[in-house]
C-alpha cells in the first residue's frame, strides 16, 4: 500500500478514531499498572469527574464549529455556580435558584454573541474578557469566601445513580444526545458547520448568521452554567476560584476529538471522547504517583500536537 | 439524459419567436461614480434558453453592469426588469430570491459541507421522526445530488465526502448543479473558467448550456474569445460603458469582435 493509498484510508476513518484508540490504549496500559484503575469506585469517580468537563466541551465545541471559540466558560461556571449556591443558601426552592441560574447563563450567551455578531469584535478577544469578568463576578457576589449551607437533595443529586450509572453520567449523555441530534440532524445545525465553513457562502445562501452565532454562544454559556450548577452539587459548596482553567480543558477535549480551530468541522462524540481522555490522564497521573505537574505539562503538549496536525491537514486542502 | 448542442436551444428559442419575453430586460441603464460615467445607457435583453456572452475590455463596464443586475449597485436612471418586474428597489438577497443566480469565481461553497449539502444549504427537504421530530432528509438529498450530477455529466467522485478536495471545475459543477435545481431564472457566469485547467473549460462550457437548456438566461462574462464563440448564442461587446455591438455567434468572428472591443465603429469595420 503506498502513501496515496494510505492518506485515503485514513482521511475515511471517522475524526474520532484516533481519540477513541489513544483512549481505550491508555485504559488497558493504566489496567495492567495500576491495580486501583479498573476498580467501580474509580470507575464511577471517573464517570462524575469526565461529566462536567464533558459537559463544558459539548458546549464549547458549538462555537468552535463557527470558527469562534468560548474562553469564558471557567469563569461562567464559577460564577454561575456562586449564583445557584447564593440563592439555595437564601432559600429559594432548587426550581426558582436553578432556572435563574441558567437564565443568567443565557444572558451571558447573548452578551458574547451580540460582541462577536453585532460589534464585530474577534470571539477570542470577547470571550478573554468575559473570563476575567465572569471570575470577577463570582468574586464579588460571594465575597471572595465559599458558599456553604446548602439543602441536602443538592448533594444527594450528584451522590445518587440510576441503574448503576451515575447521576451526573447520564446528565452529560442526555445532553450529549440533544446536541448530536442539533448538530447533526437539523437545519441549525447544518448551518452552523456551514457558517463555521464559509460564513460568506453561508449569508449568500440565505442563511440568518446572527442568528446561528447566538444559537452557539448560549449552548456554550447554558452548558458552562449547568456544569457550574452541577459542580456545586458534586462539591456541596461553591467556590469563586473553581472551575479553574477549565475552558482550556474543554477546548482541548474538542479539539483532541476531532474539532478544528478553523471551523467547519467537530462532533459530540469526539468531544466527550477527548474530555474522557483527558479525564484518564489525570486519574492514572494520580494512581500512579506521577506529580500532577507533569500531567500539565503532557496536557498542554498533546493540545500543541492536535493543533499542528490540525493545521497540517488545511494546509494539505488548500494544496499548499 | 440528453446533452443538448447549443444549436438546438437556440432553434427553440427563435423558432419561439416574438412569443418569447425576455425574462430580464435592461433599458437604458447609467451609472457613475464621481465625475467618471461608468455605464452611458445600456439597453440589453435576456431570452429563456440563452447565453448571452458579455465580452469588453478591462473598464468597460462589464462587472459594474452585472453588479446592478444582481442588486449590489443601484442606477442612476433606467430600469432593470425581471419578468416584466422592476428590480430597482431590491436588495441582492431579494434578487437571489427571485431567480437571479451569480456564480461567482471564488465560487460560495462551504468546504466542509458534502456536495448535496452545498446544493441544499438554505433550503434543506425535512422529514419527521414519528411525525414529530424533524430531521433533514439525507436520503433525498443523496438521490437528487446524484441524478442531478448525472444529468451535467459531472464526475465528481460518488464518494468525495466533502468539496474540499474537488477541483475548480468539480466546484462549478457543484455551483451550477444548484442554480438546475432551484430553476434559477437568470445565472450570471462571471468568469468561470478563469482559473481552470484546458479540459475543465469544455466541462464548463457544457454545464452552461445544460444550464441554458433547463430554461435558465445564462450572462457569461469571459475573456477568452474562443470560448465565447464556443458557449454563446449571442455575443454583447461592450465599450466605454455601452453595448456597441450585438450579434449571434454563427455571424462573427474573433477578428471582427476584437475590434468592436477596441473601440473601431461598425462603418470602419465595414471598409
Amino acid at each position: 500500500m503506498n502513501n496515496d493509498n494510505l492518506g485515503a484510508l485514513f482521511q475515511r476513518l471517522p475524526v474520532e478514531t484516533y481519540v477513541v484508540t489513544f483512549t481505550v490504549i491508555l485504559w488497558i496500559m493504566l489496567s495492567a499498572t495500576a491495580p486501583n484503575f479498573m476498580t467501580v469506585d474509580n470507575i464511577s469517580n471517573m464517570m462524575r469527574q469526565v461529566s462536567i468537563s464533558g459537559i463544558i466541551a459539548i458546549g464549547v465545541l458549538c462555537t468552535i464549529i463557527i470558527a469562534g471559540i468560548d474562553l469564558s466558560v471557567g469563569s461562567v461556571a464559577a460564577f454561575c455556580g456562586v449564583i445557584v449556591a447564593q440563592l439555595l443558601s437564601h432559600g429559594y426552592g432548587i426550581p426558582i435558584s436553578v432556572g435563574l441560574t441558567l437564565l443568567a447563563g443565557v444572558l451571558v450567551g447573548s452578551i458574547n454573541a451580540a460582541g462577536v455578531g453585532k460589534l464585530g469584535i474577534p470571539a477570542f478577544v470577547v470571550t478573554l474578557a468575559g473570563l476575567q469578568v465572569y471570575r470577577g463576578f463570582a468574586l464579588l457576589v460571594s465575597g471572595g469566601m465559599t458558599v456553604g449551607g446548602l439543602p441536602p437533595q443538592i448533594k444527594d443529586f450528584s451522590r445518587g445513580t440510576l441503574l448503576g450509572i451515575p447521576n451526573l453520567f447520564t446528565t452529560m449523555l442526555v445532553v450529549a444526545i440533544i446536541v448530536h441530534y442539533l448538530l447533526s440532524y437539523t437545519r441549525t445545525g447544518r448551518y452552523l458547520y456551514a457558517i463555521g465553513s464559509n460564513s460568506e457562502a453561508a449569508r449568500r445562501q440565505g442563511i440568518p448568521v446572527f442568528r446561528m452565532t447566538l444559537i452557539a454562544y448560549v449552548l456554550s454559556s447554558g452548558l458552562a452554567t449547568l456544569a457550574g450548577i452541577l459542580l456545586v452539587s458534586r462539591l456541596s459548596i461553591a467556590s469563586p476560584s473553581m472551575a479553574n482553567a477549565y475552558e482550556l480543558q474543554a477546548i482541548a477535549a474538542a479539539v483532541v476529538g476531532g474539532a478544528s480551530l478553523f471551523g467547519g468541522r467537530g462532533t459530540v462524540l469526539g468531544a466527550v471522547a477527548g474530555a474522557i481522555l483527558f479525564t484518564t490522564m489525570g486519574n492514572g497521573a494520580v494512581l500512579l504517583n506521577i506529580d500532577p505537574f507533569w500531567e500539565m505539562v503532557l496536557e498542554g503538549l498533546l493540545i500543541a500536537l492536535v493543533v499542528y496536525l490540525d493545521n497540517l491537514q488545511k494546509k494539505r486542502q488548500s494544496g499548499l | 439524459m440528453v446533452f443538448y448542442p447549443k444549436e438546438t436551444t437556440l432553434i427553440v428559442a427563435l423558432s419561439m419567436g416574438p412569443s418569447m419575453k425576455p425574462v430580464l430586460t435592461i433599458r437604458n441603464v447609467r451609472k457613475s461614480f464621481g465625475p467618471v460615467e461608468v455605464l452611458r445607457g445600456v439597453d440589453l435583453d435576456l431570452v429563456p434558453g440563452e447565453v448571452l456572452a458579455l465580452v469588453g475590455d478591462n473598464g468597460a463596464g462589464k462587472t459594474t453592469l452585472i453588479k446592478h443586475i444582481s442588486g449590489v449597485y443601484r442606477a442612476d436612471s433606467g430600469e432593470i426588469q425581471l419578468d416584466g418586474k422592476s428590480m430597482d428597489l431590491l436588495s441582492p438577497r431579494q434578487v437571489r430570491e427571485r431567480g437571479v443566480e451569480t456564480v461567482y469565481q471564488d465560487l460560495a461553497l462551504a468546504d466542509d459541507l458534502t456536495v448535496g449539502a452545498n446544493i441544499f444549504l438554505g433550503r434543506e427537504p425535512m422529514r419527521r421522526l414519528f411525525g414529530v421530530l424533524p430531521y433533514i432528509d439525507e436520503r433525498a438529498i443523496r438521490n437528487e445530488t446524484a441524478s442531478l450530477l448525472d444529468r451535467i455529466k459531472s464526475h465528481i467522485p460518488a464518494k468525495s465526502k466533502t468539496v474540499a478536495r474537488l477541483s475548480g471545475g468539480q466546484r462549478q459543477a457543484v455551483a451550477i448543479a444548484r442554480a438546475i435545481y432551484w430553476k434559477a431564472k437568470v445565472v450570471i457566469m462571471d468568469e468561470p473558467t478563469a482559473a481552470l485547467a484546458v479540459m475543465e473549460r469544455e466541462n464548463v462550457i457544457k454545464y452552461a448550456r445544460e444550464l441554458a437548456a433547463s430554461g435558465a438566461g445564462v450572462i457569461y462574462i469571459g475573456h477568452n474569445l474562443v470560448e465565447i464563440l464556443e458557449v454563446a448564442d449571442r455575443i454583447a461587446v461592450m465599450f466605454r460603458g455601452t453595448i456597441v455591438h450585438l450579434t449571434t455567434a454563427g455571424e462573427t468572428t474573433q477578428e471582427k469582435l476584437i475590434k468592436y472591443m477596441t473601440g473601431y465603429t461598425d462603418k470602419e469595420i465595414a471598409a
